[in-house]
């Protein structure tokens, strides 16, 4: 048994840069197809409302972690052999995507209709009301569920360590195994997750603030 | 022999048939405004007067008859005769629906930009322009919320008015206001009379109507149930319904 040591805490650290990563993958890719998925859902055109919807239901319907498998190794049987991270990546795209997207269904929606009404009447086509008045509005009352959509991506990248990536929490599993010492360890990576986490709710109520004035 | 310019009607309405689902909400309305008139609707809560403005701005269809504004059909399903309408027609809501994440001056100036094509320094001049005429010229930078009801009805207003519509709609604008900030609104309004405006305006504001309209239309289980100039109506009531009426609101 090894002594826990400052190289440990480096290890740690290191790993922490892969979850941060990860989680940004997440964000990304899940924020583009949140909002196409948002947008097809409050269509016009009933054939994008249905797509749109069965999608999300289908991987609200899937546990994170099949998602994950069938992408690792659902993929690498039919030829196309994902890197762990793109296939991490890729998961967490496609379940934040499918969350994201109903939850900006609904932010979309709550603007009231009468927005829609006095912009029509000014003469705004459909693409202007939604870049001009809807959507901003929507983006005001979206800030405090994405963000706390934001931070559970963070946690849920944790189980990108059952297709072999090391990230946070594997790294610290991994050196559990070699100091045993769980409560310090695992203590330390719950403090780490925490500091990737905390800042998002921060800045999530200072931009709440600082639309305040402008909502 | 083709009419007179200046009594040819800007708004048209014959026979309009209105149907929520099985409620007849409106039931064969016709009358006519014409070209610097300003016509009040009044009734009671439910006898269609909202229902009839939002048709004749388009943002109901309709189930029978016709209405013409400036020219447009109108009440017919599809955008595109209702594109061209808002060239004409400007509205006034009774929650004002202005845009909340805007500056007053964006609000006024987004459509001139998006919709008329204005160059931003044109527009900004216009928004002030309208701004002044009701009132608020120092406003330009203020977010709606930080306005009263009175100002953000006036806003709405502007935001109307800097189209420069040829005829405006006001549905029960001042509803929303205490007695205070319903005399600025009013005021507004009496000045655009005053200009000449083509106005129609729902309304409960029986003094203000009886000294600035033209015509009256009592509205009453979703038809026109009298109409005529504002002294003849009020003065001689023909129904027994005009006349509760009239002896409950003032």
């Amino acid at each position: 048994m090894i002594q826990f040591n400052s190289m440990h805490v480096f290890y740690l650290l290191e790993a922490a840069k892969w979850t941060i990563a990860l989680s940004l993958i997440a964000f990304i890719g899940g924020a583009m197809l949140g909002l196409a998925l948002a947008l097809a859902r409050v269509s016009r055109f009933k054939i994008l409302r249905l797509a749109a919807m069965g999608y999300i239901q289908v991987i609200q319907g899937t546990p994170l972690l099949i998602v994950l498998f069938l992408s690792y190794f659902g993929l690498s049987i039919v030829g196309y052999r994902l890197d762990s991270l793109v296939a991490a990546g890729l998961s967490l795209s496609l379940f934040s995507g499918a969350f994201l997207g109903e939850i900006w269904r609904g932010c979309i929606e709550a603007v009231p209709r009468p927005q829609w009404e006095a912009s029509d009447c000014l003469g705004l086509n459909r693409l202007q009301q939604y870049v001009y008045v809807i959507l901003p509005q929507a983006m005001r009352i979206a800030i405090p569920p994405t963000v706390g959509f934001m931070v559970e991506v963070v946690k849920n990248t944790s189980l990108a360590s059952i297709i072999g990536f090391v990230e946070l929490a594997r790294a610290g599993q991994i050196v559990n195994n070699a100091t045993f010492q769980p409560f310090l360890v695992f203590a330390l990576v719950g403090v780490i997750y925490f500091a990737i986490c905390y800042p998002l709710t921060v800045a999530s109520r200072r931009l709440e603030k600082r639309f305040h004035v402008a909502r | 022999m083709s009419p007179d310019r200046a009594v040819q009607p800007l708004v048209r309405v014959s026979e309009v048939v209105k149907l929520f689902g099985a409620v007849k909400v409106l039931d064969g309305v016709s009358f006519t405004v014409g070209r610097g008139q300003m016509v009040a609707v009044i009734g009671r809560s439910g006898a269609g007067k909202t229902t009839l403005l939002r048709c004749i701005s388009g943002l109901e269809t309709i189930q029978g008859g016709e209405i013409e504004v400036c020219g447009h059909r109108v009440g017919l399903s599809g955008r595109h005769s209702r594109k061209r309408l808002h060239r004409d027609v400007g509205i006034v809501f009774q929650s004002y629906n202005l845009f909340p994440h805007l500056t007053v001056e964006r609000n006024i100036t987004l459509a001139l930009m998006l919709v008329q094509k204005k160059p931003r320094r044109e527009a900004h001049d216009i928004a002030a322009g309208v701004l002044r005429l009701v009132g608020l010229g120092d406003r330009l930078n203020a977010y709606p919320e930080q306005l009263s009801g009175g100002q953000q009805q006036r806003v709405a207003i502007a935001r109307s008015l800097a189209l420069s519509p040829q005829v405006m709609l006001f549905d029960e604008v001042t509803s929303a206001l205490d007695p205070e900030l319903t005399a600025e609104v009013l005021k507004v309004m009496e000045d655009l009379a005053e200009r000449g405006m083509t106005m129609l305006l729902v309304t409960h504001e029986m003094e203000f109507a009886r000294r600035v309209a033209d015509l009256v239309l009592f509205m009453h289980e979703g038809k026109v149930w009298e109409s005529g100039p504002i002294g003849e109506v009020f003065a001689d009531p023909r129904t027994s319904e005009l006349r509760q009426f009239i002896a409950s609101a003032l």
